[in-house]
């Protein structure tokens, strides 16, 4: 395609916008109620995971050495485990660490009942590593090669956490990937039907265009055009509204429930927009182009 | 220049919309096809333009044939012919101008070209004033006549009209005949359809006479029979 006839052919695109207002008018509506709700959803998922994500980080495998494991031993357990796959971080924590803890935790602000330990510490043997998952499906896994380390006395851990966690997660997983697929495939069909009632109208045009001689390209390229730009408007005004509308959600969310602030953490809308906005924008021009690009190719066997 | 061995074009199973259909026509002749509705004049013109392929038989247009013509040759094809319908068919929301520069476009033409060739088709009708003019805003037979612009820009070596008086008063109707014969005495080979028998019968050309599908009577300087 020359250049002159490519100008041409986009410079039609968007007169055709203008030329049938109302059908334009319904395919961006139809486009960015489509994309409206795949952000919401997405916006939606990707703080659930990344709640959950947050959740698994907390949840920790604690392993204790035996009495006569000496410190090269140590140092060894918690290089192996560092190494082991889905193991985030590992953190050792000391005796005395350990007693510091418990006093805390135990006996909170009344510390001077524990004055009678002073020089003694009941938690002497109880210095430990604080494994982190970075995935707890695995933490099963990493139990057993822990227990098959030698020096390794005793591990505590919490399967329920764990094991809800993993469903949860992959639950989340499930749904959002049917959703997206639901919103895609009712998307596609939308805006198939909108360029059929835009092509309709125009049936005319497309006749007289192949009577005089027009490839099959001149006479989709003005369409395809047309399908693009919907496409890009129908993706970006969703997208806008979806902005805004997060940061205030959030706002609304954190005000309303504070009793939230200290359990859940949303992401910032930037990191939601890191990948919702390329995206949408390629949903928006990828079922724009689809949607008018086949539609178009049934009309033109004239 | 245009050749039919032996063509013949079912629509559905056993009925015949042409039956066995033998014609020659020779560069730069001038030929009225005419009959009764239904006798398969216009399936002959949407035959020779490509739009359908026929059932049976040969065609062969400037030396090619068009059984074997693929899809995406046809619109190399149809450059070499002009055609001009009986219902206008311009494009209602662009200008004169844009309707005939639309068909240089299509054929990707240099817009420096389009520029000199849009006007000097516009004059050859007679309507370099009304370039500007949307379709809805000129007669019937204006209208016609911006076709005949936009039909003959490319140069085509053959103009097929079918039925182009047939919306228009008898003014008119002479007026898109003379640029018919105008565009023939230039060197295009013409291919009337029509059912305007004051026409046929007074500018003596060649007329084919088709009946239920069959060429009853091909004759150099003929006019319209009714007893066909």
């Amino acid at each position: 395609m020359k250049i002159s006839t490519f100008g041409y052919s986009m410079k039609q695109g968007v007169k055709n916008i203008g030329r049938n207002k109302m059908f334009s008018i319904a395919s961006v509506a139809t486009m960015s109620a489509c994309i409206f709700l795949f952000g919401l959803f997405y916006a939606i998922v990707i703080n659930f995971n990344y709640i959950v994500e947050k959740a698994e980080e907390g949840v920790a495998i604690t392993v204790f050495f035996e009495e006569d494991a000496t410190d090269t031993q140590k140092t060894q357990i918690g290089e192996e485990l560092a190494k082991a796959d889905g193991v985030l971080d590992v953190n050792y924590v000391s005796a005395e660490e350990a007693w510091d803890n418990f006093q805390g935790n135990y006996f909170g602000e009344s510390a001077d009942l524990a004055e009678g330990f002073k020089n003694d510490n009941p938690l002497g043997n109880s210095d430990n590593y604080e494994v982190y998952m970075a995935d707890v499906s695995k933490q099963a896994d990493v139990v057993e090669f822990a227990e098959s380390l030698n020096g390794v006395r005793k591990i505590r851990k919490s399967d329920v956490v764990a094991k809800t966690l993993t469903s949860v997660n992959r639950l989340v997983g499930y749904v959002s990937v049917a959703i997206v697929a639901i919103l895609l495939a009712v998307s596609i069909f939308l805006i198939s039907n909108t360029v059929t009632m835009g092509i309709t109208v125009r049936r005319e045009e497309i006749a007289i265009m192949k009577y005089i001689g027009a490839k099959d390209g001149f006479v989709r390229a003005p369409f395809v055009f047309e399908g693009l730009l919907i496409g890009i408007i129908g993706a970006v005004i969703p997208l806008v509204l979806l902005y805004f509308m997060y940061e205030k959600a959030i706002q609304y969310v954190m005000t309303k429930f504070s009793l939230l602030n200290n359990i859940i953490d949303f992401l910032p809308v930037a990191s939601v927009y890191r990948t919702l906005l390329p995206v949408g924008i390629a949903l928006g021009v990828g079922i724009g182009f689809v949607g008018s690009f086949f539609t178009i190719r049934k009309h033109l066997r004239v | 220049m245009i050749e039919l061995k032996e063509v013949t074009k079912e629509y559905s199973k056993g009925i015949a919309a042409l039956n066995g259909i033998n014609l020659k026509i020779a560069q730069g002749e001038f030929v009225f096809i005419v009959g009764d509705s239904g006798s398969g004049k216009s399936t002959l013109i949407r035959l020779i333009m490509k739009e359908l392929d026929p059932t049976s038989g040969t065609i062969v247009v400037n030396g090619q044939n068009l059984n074997r013509m693929k899809h995406r040759k046809i619109p190399m094809y149809r450059r070499g012919i002009g055609v001009v319908f009986q219902d206008f068919r311009l494009l209602k929301d662009r200008n004169i101008y844009e309707n005939i520069a639309f068909a240089q476009r299509v054929t990707e033409t240099s817009s420096r070209i389009i520029k000199k060739k849009v006007p000097a088709a516009l004059s050859l009708v007679g309507l370099a004033q009304k370039y500007k003019a949307y379709p809805k805003e000129l007669s019937g037979g204006e209208q016609q006549r911006v076709a005949i612009a936009r039909a003959i820009v490319n140069e085509p070596a053959i103009l097929l009209a079918d039925e182009p008086t047939g919306n228009l008063d008898p003014t008119n109707s002479w007026e898109i005949m003379k640029l018919l014969e105008e565009a023939n005495d230039r060197g295009t080979t013409v291919l009337v359809v029509t059912h305007n028998q004051e026409i046929v019968n007074e500018m003596k050309k060649r007329v084919v006479t088709m009946k239920k599908g069959v060429i009853v009577s091909d004759e150099k300087k003929g006019g319209y029979n009714n007893e066909n």
